[in-house]
């Protein structure tokens, strides 16, 4: 054997040492099954402790039952809606707004956050003030955006862009500031330049705060869709928000909690999906790896660092 | 067609090893360059009056206490910071970079990162695959290419690293202390990796390091630099047979002899 085949056969056997040397399995249908057990058990106990507990205050008579209705009149009450088609068009609308306004909103932030990442002067000028828009609470907008659009979809469709661009603008000029030094280094000493160092580079590596950017964009969103449902009041849509209007003016107690769990599941649903796409993009840059290995934290913070 | 013009037509010089004349020409002149950074009371000079060249296909290791400023010279010869006075040239030669740490680009793979200096040379996408796979076959990681980096070892992810510098085409490989963080085994391994495939393809190498060993049993030539200010105290002629071994009698002598002279260097700063 030559000195260099000699070499390459060490190599070899230093990198097969360094290796996972743990078979990965595929899971079996038990396995997977457990696993969704033992995250979902918590859930479901404090979800029915939650339910537990309103049922007592129910049974205590605190309030007049009209005023504070009992789990078992809320829950065949959503039942009821959920056999109807009002709710579900109330629930498609919603969501149509919600996505339009969203997508609007992912444009003009992700526009006005790469302008501010690259250029110090509009930076020095407004990026402060995207930080103080983002303070603004969303109800305040609501009398701008009727004097502005009227009382239509477009005054609406306003309030969730005003709410949610700010955010999703910071992630991404956060994430552009912390491209890493020595990567921005390796980037130029090889050749990119420019639009390819952007592509190449800056961009993926703001990938990770642009997401949580969208995360916090798309609960502002949230929070300025249904405000604007609530009280910019449209003529013939039937959104989640004017379902809660009317239920409200009926003083239907019941209808009214019934629409807002449909809320709540709606909040908790576009949430795990956003935590999903984090977790994933995480992982793959080593970032954050399966907790079942030790060597993966290992290798994970010394990425990290 | 001549050599001359078809470097013309491609935009660089020719390779190092085609040179004519090899005895006179000049891959890197740094001519008496001085580096400042700061001002006022914070003023710091990194560099003072350096001059020094690197002949195509040497291989020539700086070494240097704390604060010589090494790191900086070859910055300056990436041409990632400009000199406060003086010049550096590479005559147009590509150049390639190898830091400590491997920075590799955490969300592509072995064989992607090593492809990135092909797209920004505008190579096409199936000759860039072709060309990568080889380049990490020569560091011997063909079975990797699929990997990030966090699921390699440290020494795997600086032999991708050196993979992606190759992947530069460049005539002069600047490398700041690209081993200092490996361990003994992996480290020497490494050496008659970069030795052996430096020897195939003849670019001349500018190596940072401050293990004065290391610069012997790799060096043509070794340049001692004072500390601040930078300047060049002194140079040693290494050439010798090679392979050379690490722990070889020869490379531990030779090393002997300039540690004594860098040891001086760092006394005269104890005052």
């Amino acid at each position: 054997m030559s000195a260099e085949t000699e070499d390459a056969a060490a190599l070899a056997g230093l990198d097969n040492l360094e290796q996972d040397t743990q078979v990965k399995t595929r899971p079996s249908a038990g396995e997977i099954g457990a696993r969704i057990w033992r995250s979902a058990w918590p859930k479901l106990l404090a979800i029915v402790l939650a339910v537990a507990i309103w049922e007592i205050v129910y049974l205590l008579n605190l309030k007049p039952h009209v005023v504070l209705p009992g789990p078992f009149q809320v829950f065949p009450n959503l039942w009821d809606q959920l056999n109807h088609t009002q709710l579900w068009k109330a629930i498609g609308l919603t969501l149509r707004q919600a996505v339009e306004g969203f997508a609007l909103a992912l444009i003009v932030g992700t526009v006005v956050g790469l302008v501010v990442a690259r250029v110090p002067p509009v930076r020095a000028a407004v990026g402060s003030l995207i930080t103080g828009l983002q303070t603004i609470p969303s109800v305040v907008w609501i009398p701008f955006a009727i004097i502005l659009f009227g009382n239509n979809s477009t005054a609406i469709l306003f309030m969730v862009i005003i709410t949610a661009a700010p955010s999703i603008a910071n992630g991404l000029i956060a994430g552009v500031d912390l491209t890493p030094p020595l990567l921005l280094r390796a980037g130029k000493t090889m050749g990119l330049r420019r639009f390819e160092l952007y592509r190449s580079l800056v961009l993926p590596a703001a990938l990770p705060s642009f997401v949580s950017g969208l995360k916090q964009g798309w609960a502002f969103a949230w929070h300025g869709l249904l405000a604007g449902e609530l009280l910019v009041i449209v003529p013939n849509l039937a959104s989640i928000g004017v379902l809660l209007v009317s239920d409200q003016d009926q003083t239907d107690m019941t209808g009214v909690i019934a629409i807002m769990i449909v809320i709540l599941v709606l909040g908790v649903l576009v949430d795990v999906l956003f935590n999903t796409l984090n977790e994933s993009l995480r992982r793959r840059r080593g970032l954050a790896q399966a907790p079942s290995t030790a060597k993966g934290w290992r290798l994970a913070t010394g990425i990290a660092r | 067609m001549t050599t001359e013009q078809q470097s013309a037509l491609n935009g660089h010089a020719p390779p190092a090893t085609a040179a004519p004349a090899a005895g006179t020409e000049v891959a890197v002149a740094i001519d008496d360059v001085t580096k400042v950074f700061g001002r006022g009371s914070s003023r710091l000079v990194a560099l003072d009056g350096v001059s020094l060249s690197v002949a195509p296909g040497e291989f020539v290791c700086l070494i240097g206490a704390s604060g010589c400023g090494k790191s900086t010279l070859l910055s300056l010869v990436a041409g990632l910071e400009e000199p406060t006075a003086g010049t550096v040239s590479t005559g147009g030669r590509r150049v390639a970079f190898m830091f400590q740490e491997p920075a590799l680009f955490p969300w592509l793979t072995a064989v992607q990162n090593v492809e990135l200096p092909l797209r920004a040379n505008g190579v096409g996408r199936p000759e860039r695959r072709r060309r990568a796979l080889e380049l990490l076959d020569s560091v011997h990681l063909s079975g990797f290419a699929g990997k990030r980096p966090h699921e390699l070892s440290g020494g795997m992810r600086q032999r991708v690293a050196l993979a992606r510098a190759l992947a530069q085409d460049a005539d002069v490989l600047l490398m700041d202390e690209p081993f200092g963080a490996l361990d003994a085994m992996t480290r020497d391994l490494l050496h008659e990796l970069l030795e052996g495939i430096w020897r195939r393809q003849g670019f001349s190498v500018l190596f940072v390091t401050h293990e004065v060993r290391e610069a012997v049993r790799l060096g043509d030539r070794v340049v001692l630099l004072s500390s601040r200010p930078g300047r060049v105290l002194e140079e040693f002629d290494v050439h010798g047979e090679r392979p050379r071994g690490l722990e070889s009698g020869d490379t531990v002598q030779r090393a002997l002899e300039i540690k004594a002279r860098l040891n001086e260097e760092v006394m005269r700063h104890v005052s």
